[in-house]
């Protein structure tokens, strides 16, 4: 039978404000355990929440940049339950009426081909404490310092029908927040997270089947890996007459196969009700115009416009604007360089390579966008040739001096003297009389060769332009 | 000297008559005295409390007046004090150390006055005699075999027994005014969001509010001057500028119009009490008011509306004690679910439990609708009536509690226990300020006047209070207690 | 609506309160009794009525987004029944 898959995700990214959402208390990632957990974190008795604005303002944006409905009055609610990392006993977050309404984006698929996903919602709520298991004599340890901080789960429609679509819808996302620049959106650190419900039916089927939940994937790989798992679980339990159930699973990444969590005899009844230790949030039009102002150009409007401006292939501009940083970076190359084909060139082709080699990111790269241009700029005016820019890129990676500087110091300039050019060919043809007679015997692909002797023997400094010249002159 | 309104000692030693250390002093011996037969406080300062006293006097000679400065009080056990125990009159509490001062607190601090102690209360505010506290119940200083009424009972005793000038307390559905009722004094309750919350243990969030117990409306005012005001750590604390309340209090009452609710003159109301409030009413309308019936029509649903709210709030304000990060814990817990349980069942007393219960289960699935959201309809029905009855009148005056101070341990069915507060719960619903004084006594304990005032009308409802206080001398009775 | 053993069990655990066998019947039927007197609300029509939530028609105010606090951990953690390497300890939490 034809499986269809349908896939739902609902992603937390941490904002990355300096507070918490509710507390004055830093909320900064890897401090001591506790030191970021003041009264109100610690649910101390009489302590209250105030909201932080700028958490309110972060989802805004993130609503604008989706196209999303932005509500004009939104209301927090307690969450009740019990767990050691949720200090007051209730989390507070917005149940019936969040921040940010229905919304869409697109992703673009590894075949190019593009797909919108509806937005459900996304609403503001606290982040929960950590417990670090069995630590102590077989108790568990509790580290409050997340406690509190702002999230912002983006809730998707269950639109999603392949795992390398979800992978690509939380690529998408990651490249939106970090372009708005709201969160750090690490999936490694647990500043993006993300829980997928799954089910699947048959092909051409309409109602939908029981869903599965796996929680808290902390990859984009394992993502891709756990849905496809599930998927063939499911289709396994189906396919030998069972029924699938309703629950939580975790994904195991080192056994490949999702197991069911824990769950308690009575199930979670969370008895929400609205937060009366806060009033309603409402914001006006005026409010929500002077956030879109802030707005940064998106991702999609960047390729499009990478592709007009500097005629980059689809597939370039969706390379270079995959995160801000990248397509920051490649922009400040191309202006400075003054070619944006070569620029591009560069940065996804050596300059990615020594990223991935070295395991950087762009932000990271030991070789800036200034010098990268200064680089380019100088195979354009015919300093160095392609080729010798390779060797002063490598040395560029440690010698943190000017481009110029490398070029001279190494003598790598490219030898543009016209006398010195000729003394050079005619040693190649004297020192290759077989391989000239060729040539004036017809034999065109010979040149190459001709030229490659007299580059070589210039250890890669002459112009190979100059040379193919002045052989073609010599040899007529 | 310990007998003056806090006003008159404010002027006391303002003249020099008498200084901050002799009067805390004073009230420190008669704490000493008294405090075994009334139970009325749970921790007594004595050294910070003369310490304070002594920086009080010190202020005062470089030229400070501010007017509570060195004047003794005490704060009812569920505003955090910084390095002293708060205990919230639970077991769960009993060795907590707030780290922080309650805003009340801090407010009191920085005018100077003198904090005596921390006064005993029903366990986390929820009680109406207090006879819930963990530290046992605090009698009435009118007759130590009856109870002083609840929650605040140790700040409404500790005033009528002139063990402090004057005292906090806390009002979710009566708990200042009651127990003022109850032992012949002045407790007011302000507007919702008048005085901020922070750092006052909740009971429920959407109801509870700080004010005085105290000897006169005018004392009421006084510590309104200083309790009031916008607070940004607490989000429903209104952002009003703060009133002069002293400068408030002037007014003749000449044309004032009290509204007199006939769903509070109804069924249930003793006798001897209602003669009280006809004779107050009297003496209204000489001082040139005039007294209107009017309506209060949901008024009877405000007990069970209450009873929904109230602890499905408390519920969740409750969850927070779990034993992991302070308070009382079990000891050796077998596992995570018995920590939790034996930690809140032995941490807590019967009716905070029963609470939480009733709290719990209105919130779960599938009864929602049918008690949290319908309470909430009925709230607003209620807040409605009021609304109605003030386009009409300025006030509305009738009985703070249906009877007198009944006797320790004579109302044991909570749902008899709940309807005591049948005329004062509608006001939290409402968020409005209400204030109970004396009216005279009923075989020999007061009977409570009880004035409500429109939102935010803190001074009209002062004004009222203090006019009455001007005219007749009931406030000024105080209860024969023996030194033993 | 009827108010019994089975549903005081269900929410003692979800309020994590432990209830004797002894204590059972007595809280069951004290509770049965407050929920007669809550029932009484059922008795009016309130189809059309906009529940409070609030008692005042206020927005929320805002805080700004800045660091007022400042690290207090060990004078804290005083107040905890059991702590370790600045963690707070309870006995092992499962999934």
């Amino acid at each position: 039978m034809e499986w269809e898959t349908v896939i739902g995700l609902e992603v937390h990214v941490s904002l990355s404000t300096r507070s918490k959402l509710f507390s004055g208390t830093a909320s900064r990632f890897g401090a001591e355990p506790n030191s970021q957990a003041n009264i109100f974190d610690l649910a101390m008795p009489g302590t209250l929440p105030v909201l932080n604005e700028e958490a309110l303002r972060m989802a805004v944006k993130f609503g604008l940049a989706i196209g999303a409905e932005i509500s004009k009055r939104s209301v927090f609610d307690r969450k009740n339950y019990f767990y050691p990392d949720l200090p007051k006993g209730y989390q507070l977050t917005q149940l019936d009426l969040p921040t940010v309404g229905r919304g869409s984006l697109c992703i673009t698929l590894d075949d190019g081909s593009e797909r919108i996903i509806g937005v459900t919602r996304a609403h503001i709520e606290e982040n929960a404490g950590k417990s670090l298991h069995g630590v102590f004599h077989g108790m568990s340890g509790i580290d409050l310092n997340r406690a509190g901080e702002p999230l912002l789960e983006i809730v998707s429609e269950p639109e999603i029908r392949s795992a390398r679509e979800a992978v690509a819808y939380l690529k998408k996302l990651h490249s939106i927040v970090r372009y708005l620049d709201i969160s750090d959106a690490i999936m490694a650190q647990g500043s993006m997270r993300c829980d997928v419900n799954i089910s699947i039916r048959p092909s051409g089927e309409t109602e939908l089947g029981v869903r599965t939940e796996l929680k808290n994937i902390n990859s984009f790989r394992f993502v891709e890996k756990a849905i496809e798992t599930e998927v063939r679980r499911q289709q396994d339990v189906i396919e030998d007459g069972g029924r699938v159930v309703q629950e939580t699973r975790r994904y195991d990444a080192n056994r490949d196969e999702t197991f069911p969590m824990r769950s308690k005899e009575f199930a979670n009844d969370y008895r929400y009700f609205p937060e009366p230790d806060l009033l309603p949030v409402e914001i006006d039009e005026a409010y929500i115009e002077a956030i879109r102002q802030t707005l940064p150009e998106l991702p999609d409007a960047r390729k499009a416009r990478f592709v007009i401006d500097y005629g980059l292939s689809d597939y370039d501009a969706g390379v270079l604007t995959a995160t801000r940083e990248m397509a920051d970076y490649f922009e400040s190359v191309a202006k400075d360089s003054g070619d944006a084909k070569l620029a591009a060139n560069w940065v996804t082709g050596d300059l990615q390579a020594l990223l991935n080699r070295k395991d950087l990111s762009i932000e990271q790269s030991p070789i800036q966008a200034d010098r990268l241009a200064v680089l380019i700029a100088r195979i354009k005016d015919d300093t160095i040739s392609g080729k010798i820019a390779k060797t002063v890129f490598e040395s560029m990676i440690k010698d943190q001096s000017a481009v110029d500087d490398i070029i001279e110091a190494k003598g790598l300039r490219q030898v543009t003297d016209s006398g010195a050019l000729e003394a050079l060919v005619n040693d190649v043809i004297a020192s290759n009389p077989e391989q000239v007679q060729q040539f004036i015997a017809g034999k065109q692909q010979v040149l190459g060769f001709l030229v490659g002797q007299a580059m070589k023997l210039s250890q890669g400094k002459a112009n190979p332009g100059q040379v193919n010249k002045l052989l073609r002159e010599k040899m007529s | 000297m310990i007998e003056k309104t806090a006003t008159e000692l404010a002027r006391a030693l303002h003249s020099g008559e008498i200084s901050s250390v002799e009067l805390t002093k004073a009230y420190l011996n008669r704490i000493s005295a008294l405090n075994n037969q009334l139970n009325a406080f749970i921790t007594i300062c004595e050294e910070s409390a003369l310490e304070q006293a002594r920086a009080a006097d010190t202020r005062r000679a470089a030229g400070d007046s501010s007017p509570l400065l060195g004047i003794p009080l005490a704060h009812k056990d569920i505003f955090c004090t910084k390095d002293q125990i708060t205990s919230c009159g639970s077991r769960m509490l009993h060795n907590f150390t707030a780290p922080y001062d309650a805003y009340v607190v801090e407010r009191f601090n920085a005018a100077g006055a003198v904090m005596l102690g921390k006064t005993n209360m029903d366990e986390f505010a929820m009680g109406s005699s207090n006879e819930t506290s963990f530290f046992g119940p605090v009698r009435n200083p009118w007759d130590t075999e009856r109870v002083p009424g609840g929650s605040s009972g140790g700040s409404a005793a500790a005033v009528a027994a002139d063990l402090c000038a004057m005292a906090t307390g806390t009002d979710t559905g009566g708990s200042i005014r009651q127990p003022a009722a109850f032992c012949g004094i002045t407790g007011f309750k302000p507007s919702y969001g008048r005085v901020s919350r922070w750092g006052m243990i909740a009971f429920a969030s959407s109801l509870d509010q700080a004010g005085p117990l105290c000897k006169s409306a005018e004392d009421a005012a006084l510590m309104m001057n200083v309790m009031a005001g916008p607070d940004r750590r607490d989000s429903t604390c209104a952002e009003l500028e703060t009133e002069d309340y002293q400068a408030g209090i002037g007014q003749g009452l000449k044309g004032l119009k009290i509204g007199l609710p006939r769903q509070h003159f109804a069924e249930g109301l003793s006798a001897e009490v209602e003669l009280r409030i006809r004779d107050a009413l009297a003496e209204f309308e000489k001082l040139g008011a005039t007294v209107i019936d009017i309506d209060l029509p949901n008024n009877h649903l405000s007990v069970s509306a209450y009873y929904v709210v109230a602890p499905a709030e408390a519920s969740a304000n409750l969850s927070r004690y779990d034993g992991v990060r302070y308070g009382y814990r079990c000891e050796q817990p077998v596992d995570l679910e018995d920590l939790y349980k034996r930690s809140r069942s032995e941490g807590f007393g019967e009716e905070v439990k029963r609470r939480i219960m009733v709290g719990t289960y209105a919130l779960s699935a599938g009864y929602f609708d049918a008690y949290y959201r319908k309470a909430q309809k009925i709230r607003r029905l209620i807040k409605n009536d009021f609304d109605t009855a003030f386009n009409s009148v300025d006030v509305i005056i009738g009985p703070t509690s249906p009877h007198t101070a009944f006797t320790l341990g004579s109302k044991t069915d909570p749902v008899a226990m709940y309807l005591e507060d049948i005329y004062t719960i509608a006001v939290n619903l409402a968020g409005l300020p209400g204030i109970s004084i004396p009216a005279g006594l009923c075989g020999g304990l007061p009977a409570g006047l009880h004035i409500i005032g429109n939102d935010f009308a803190e001074s009209r409802v002062l004004n009222v209070a203090h006019q009455f206080q001007l005219a007749t001398d009931f406030h000024r009775q105080k209860p024969a207690l023996k030194v033993n | 609506m009827a108010f019994d053993r089975l549903e005081v069990e269900k929410v003692a655990q979800l309020a994590r309160l432990h209830i004797s066998d002894a204590e059972a019947q007595e809280v069951t039927s004290r509770i049965n009794d407050i929920l007669d007197l809550i029932d009484r609300m059922q008795s009016v029509d309130t189809e059309n009525v906009e529940p409070l939530a609030y008692p005042r028609d206020v927005r929320q105010r805002l805080r700004p987004d800045e660091i007022t606090e400042t690290d207090r951990r060990e004078e804290l953690q005083r107040l905890a029944p059991a702590v370790e390497s600045g963690l707070f300890l309870v006995p092992k939490v499962l999934d």
